[in-house]
């Protein structure tokens, strides 16, 4: 029997959210890629809620697109309602949340995919990785990938986005089907060939909700919930004005006693409370079993109504995902508001698959056994359609610097959400679907998704993911941005009338002696957008850059305190560790800490130093034991020389 | 961890000793000094010092009180142990003064030193020979395992109670606001802002509380700093001779080598006071005469209590009210002594002397009889309430010995004073969160717990957030 036997350059195994952006990214770097995936109908699929964005994700989406990323883009096309949240609190926090069309959005992906230049799709189930014993390097090399037909392709990258695909099957009550998401083929084969190459796997579970038909729900028992009125676009590329668009409704009803006596009443039917399901779950997304047991108290829940698309009647039915079983089910949805006549399209169900330790990972997202292998997405144990993005652009960028021999892009806690993210991923001990939360982020002020642009631009461009054009804009508005401020506080205004007229009228204190403009917007009533009147210098900037000014000038004080934190913890991440270092050697270590650091392989002190179990006072002992090293290597050098 | 802080520590060790050295490294190193050093004619000199040159003088504390008579040097870096910065204080061995001056350096801005700090800079900065790494690790470790065991000791009951649960109170709301942030959805944070002040002006209350008992930790454990004052021939040094024979346990007896001051360690019925008294004042009488007022107010500046000794067999005079007024600021007992012999000045008159210096003062006067044994007790008393509020047990009192406790508590309460300006600013809640944070991070130091992922531990099992 002949085969089939191709090359490429990387290959990408999983077209979900991380698999795209990991494959786009290598292609647009010139690379020639070929994406894998069980089902090319499910590319960009959207197996679980129907939108992009959210508390801190929204953030994640922000951060793609600024490196180059699609995911902005991609639902910026194709929502149909967009939310700003939590505009009534500082504007670290406020996040954009889209619904999509899901098929739009899965389609449109799909377009761009088939339209980029060296990147071939194949819909073909990935079994097997090639690889060999790398000496120079002590460990395993990635060589390529082998699908269930045999056909080999040859390759100096491989991607591993699995997402929930490995060794997938779906949970019911007690019926058990083995497919991946929406009864879409599982992977059952890679699992072996990863272990084979001394890779840990482990299972996790996730759920989803049943989705009802539309013409069954009653709305006038619902709250409905409108998109904002001015819709801000994701993507810093997409035209504000081609966003304003009609938009759909959302619908907010509650649970009742009812309910959870159904669910009480059958718990024992659950997989999870029967203990057929043996994977952890996210505690951020919990079933209605979960919810009704674990708060007891509460005597409802809030359940959102949220359409799937333009061109189906399908609707999500968000806040009751279960494993219950099917007349459970239809029993427990039919006693809430709305819902009494409901019909059910698509069960709920819960999912479980495989997935590793992200702490087998180097912050590049290249296993530390393995070199050329990389993994992004739900596979790394995270959860969410923008975690995957993220991981997947990061772990496309590194594959594809990897082959082309330049140096690996870190992203760090205190320059993006990808960086917490990805730091949380291979440093902590997860044990549950990881999610992004913007409690997370210790420097939040400055990681605010209004500011994406100028926190990662710059990197996107130096990767080869932003244009020249692109870049150019940026340093222009960066500009623009620090004329403004040095203006603002170099303009002062004295204690005349207009000025006390002014002020008095905004309910705000009289000036005793001349202020700067600057001053004046730091006061909580006034702002930036206020003080038009009295700044008669004021020429009309565009939105993107008085938002800039006006934030840091109103939280100068906090951003300056987060700013001298970051410096410090700048300091400890620059601090390298070297690859081959023997911990065994450093016997001043207590027992926990050794041990810790070599499951662990931190590459950096300010990384070791977040590891549980590892004290302060280990880590003085690592800075004396690694400038001891550093020095011998030195006297080393210097010998030979002689 | 930091290497680029300023660091201070007590670097002689912290027992009673002939002298004391408090050394300071790191870039802020000079300019902390300069704060805290006076020379002979009381100007700030260590910034523009010589390296490495001996100064005479003193140091004071931020409000400018002398803390003692001190030798000073800079040891500009590279050229020092630590290869930075350093300043170090040579002053008199007492444990109270030692910690006192560390207490004011690290007021201008210097951090504890961690146990073994000092060596690991020298060695990072090049100072320390290669082959001692493995000696200069093992210094680390040992020195931070009996800090953790003599911390965690000194962490039985009530002090650790007490941080336990302002943590998790703190900790409950950065997760109720978290929870919101995450969750606008389900989770409100309408009318929080008040909520949230009131229960911050508590917390701040309650780690106050803490904080005042750090200091009464260190009267328990080092000595309440005491002066005896009084016109020549009242009975002071028959009072001091008393209070020795009494328990006789001294403690120790060091002269000091640099001049003529004695410090007489007293242990009343678990009262350790530490009596700060002039060489001659066994010899001779004329003590005002001697030393002069002048220097009679430098150890009044330096003491935590003052006895007042007047002799009430003979008129209060203009002496009197000068010697009394050197008490201003200060804990002050007023002895009557020679209650024996007969009784020229009564009480209200001493008190109405009392009320012309300090009009708004409440100020205990005792009657004793030094020569009779007399009103001894009554005196004890009345320290103990002054010092402990009436309730010095030995175990069971919230006590804070530990500098590094003081340090961590010091933190939290200036960050909760942050999250009170940011609600009175009308600052969004995400910005509360933030300082909330950093309070609890403090805390977290004092009982040796990890802080990592608690917040979101707390938000999971407190609130039903997601889809």
């Amino acid at each position: 029997m002949s085969e089939i036997r191709e090359k490429a350059d990387v290959c990408v195994i999983g077209a979900g959210h991380a698999g795209c952006e990991a494959a786009l990214a290598c292609a647009r770097l010139g690379l020639e890629t070929v994406i894998f995936t069980v089902s090319v109908d499910s590319i960009a699929l959207m197996p679980c809620n129907p939108n992009i964005g959210g508390s801190s994700k929204g953030h994640l989406v922000r951060e793609v697109d600024a490196l180059g990323g699609e995911m902005g883009k991609n639902i910026d096309k194709t929502f149909i309602q967009s939310k700003m949240l939590n505009v009534s609190k500082g504007p670290a926090v406020h996040s954009l949340r889209a619904q999509a069309d899901k098929a739009d959005y899965s389609r449109e992906m799909r377009k761009v995919l088939e339209n980029q230049d060296h990147l071939v799709i194949k819909q073909a189930e990935v079994c097997e990785l090639l690889w060999e014993d790398d000496s120079n390097l002590k460990k395993k090399k990635v060589t390529g990938v082998k699908t269930f037909t045999g056909a080999v392709y040859v390759c100096k990258a491989v991607i591993l986005c699995t997402g929930t695909y490995l060794r997938a099957r779906c949970l019911c009550g007690e019926s058990i089907t083995y497919t991946g998401p929406n009864g879409l083929q599982a992977a059952n084969h890679l699992t072996d060939s990863l272990e084979k190459m001394g890779i840990e796997l482990r299972r996790f579970k996730t759920g989803t909700p049943a989705r009802m038909d539309g013409r069954s729900i009653d709305y006038s028992k619902m709250e409905e919930q409108l998109g904002d009125e001015r819709v801000v676009p994701f993507s810093f590329s997409t035209d504000p004005e081609s966003v304003q668009k009609d938009q759909v409704s959302c619908w907010l009803t509650y649970t009742n006693e009812k309910t959870h006596e159904i669910i009480r009443a059958n718990l024992d039917r659950s997989p999870i409370y029967a203990g057929i399901i043996e994977g952890t779950g996210p505690r951020y997304c919990p079933s209605i079993e979960d919810k009704v047991v674990k708060f007891a108290e509460k005597e409802r829940h809030q359940v959102f109504i949220e359409p799937e698309g333009l061109h189906t009647n399908e609707m999500y039915v968000g806040g009751m995902s279960s494993s219950l079983p099917e007349d459970v089910q239809l029993a427990m949805y039919r006693t809430v508001p709305g819902l009494e006549n409901c019909k059910i399209v698509k069960n709920a169900y819960a999912i479980e698959y495989d997935c590793i330790n992200a702490r087998q990972l180097y912050p590049t997202l290249e296993f530390k056994n393995v070199s050329g292998l990389f993994s992004g997405g739900q596979f790394n144990g995270s959860s969410g359609y923008e975690e995957a993005a993220a991981q997947g652009l990061v772990a496309g960028i590194n594959a594809a610097m990897s082959v082309l021999g330049r140096e690996p892009f870190l992203f760090d806690r205190s320059e993006s959400y990808i960086g917490v993210l990805i730091d949380d991923l291979v440093t902590k001990d997860n044990r549950e679907p990881y999610r992004m939360m913007t409690s997370r982020a210790e420097y939040r002020l400055l990681l605010r998704q209004d500011n994406a642009d100028l926190r990662l631009r710059k990197k996107g461009y130096e990767i080869g993911l932003i244009t020249e054009t692109q870049y150019q804009e940026l340093l222009k508005k960066e500009e623009m941005i620090k004329n403004e401020i040095t203006r603002l506080k170099e303009t002062y205004v004295g204690a005349n009338r207009e000025i006390q007229d002014f002020l008095i009228s905004r309910g705000s204190t009289p000036l005793k002696t001349a202020a700067s403009l600057a001053e004046l917007i730091c006061r909580p009533e006034l702002s930036y957008e206020s003080l038009s009147e009295i700044d008669a210098e004021r020429v009309i900037l565009p939105e993107n850059v008085t938002e800039q000014v006006q934030i840091e000038i109103k939280y100068e004080g906090y951003i300056a305190r987060q700013l001298r934190q970051v410096e410090q913890y700048k300091k400890m991440e620059k601090k390298l560790i070297p690859v081959d270092i023997d911990y065994d050697k450093v016997s001043s270590l207590r027992l926990e800490a050794r041990q810790k650091l070599k499951l662990f392989q931190p590459v950096s002190i300010g990384q070791a130093s977040r590891i549980s179990g590892v004290s302060p006072a280990d880590i003085s002992v690592l800075l004396v034991y690694l400038e001891h090293y550093n020095r011998s290597l030195i006297r080393e050098d210097s010998s030979e020389r002689l | 961890m930091f290497q680029d802080d300023t660091i201070a520590a007590i670097a002689t060790g912290l027992t009673d000793s002939g002298i004391g050295i408090i050394r300071i490294s790191g870039p802020e190193a000079v300019l902390i000094g300069d704060h805290l050093f006076r020379n002979a004619s009381g100007k700030s000199c260590l910034k523009d010092s010589e390296s490495h040159k001996m100064r005479y003088g003193f140091v004071v504390d931020g409000d400018g009180v002398v803390l003692d008579e001190v030798m000073a040097v800079v040891m500009r870096g590279p050229k020092s142990f630590t290869g930075e910065d350093t300043v170090e204080i040579q002053c008199h061995g007492g444990v109270l003064v030692m910690r006192k001056i560390l207490d004011a350096s690290l007021k201008y801005g210097a951090r504890l030193a961690q146990p073994g700090e000092f060596t690991k800079r020298a060695f990072l900065n090049g100072k320390i020979d290669l082959s001692k790494a493995e000696a200069v690790m093992d210094v680390i470790r040992s020195g931070n395992e009996y800090a953790l065991v003599s911390s965690v000791n000194q962490l039985r009951g009530n002090l650790s109670k007490a941080v336990k649960k302002l943590r998790k109170e703190i900790l409950s709301e950065i997760a109720f606001i978290e929870a919101a942030l995450d969750d606008p959805e389900h989770i409100s944070l309408d009318g929080y802002a008040e909520r949230l002040y009131k229960k911050t002006e508590d917390l701040l209350a309650r780690v106050k509380k803490l904080l005042d008992s750090a200091d009464n930790g260190r009267f328990m454990k080092e000595g309440i700093s005491t002066v005896i004052l009084g016109k020549p021939n009242v009975g002071k040094s028959s009072l001091l001779n008393l209070l020795l024979g009494e328990e006789r346990a001294i403690v120790t007896d060091i002269a000091g080598t640099t001049r003529d001051i004695l410090e007489e360690h007293i242990n009343l019925h678990g009262i350790s006071l530490n009596i700060v008294d002039t060489a001659g004042i066994r010899d001779t009488e004329n003590i005002v005469e001697k030393i002069g007022v002048d220097r009679a107010r430098q150890y009044a500046e330096r003491a935590d209590l003052i006895v007042y000794v007047a002799d009430r067999s003979v008129p209060l005079d203009e002496n009197d009210r000068e010697i009394l007024s050197l008490a201003k600021n200060k804990n002050v007992v007023v002895l009557l002594n020679k209650s024996d012999l007969q009784n020229v000045v009564t009480e209200e008159e001493m008190n109405e002397m009392i009320k012309g210096i300090f009009p708004d003062r409440v100020i205990p006067v005792i009657r004793t009889s030094v020569k009779e044994e007399t009103g001894i007790e009554k005196f004890e008393a009345v320290v103990r309430e002054m010092f402990f509020g009436g309730e010095l047990t030995h175990n069971n009192e919230i006590v804070i010995t530990n500098l590094r406790h003081k340090e961590a508590l010091q933190s939290c309460y200036d960050s909760l004073i942050l999250v009170k300006e940011s609600i009175e600013n009308r600052m969004e809640e995400d910005f509360y969160s933030i300082d909330l944070t950093n309070a609890y991070q403090e805390l977290g130091k004092i009982i040796g717990e990890e802080v990592d992922d608690d917040v979101v531990e707390e938000i999971f099992s407190r609130f039903c957030i997601g889809k």
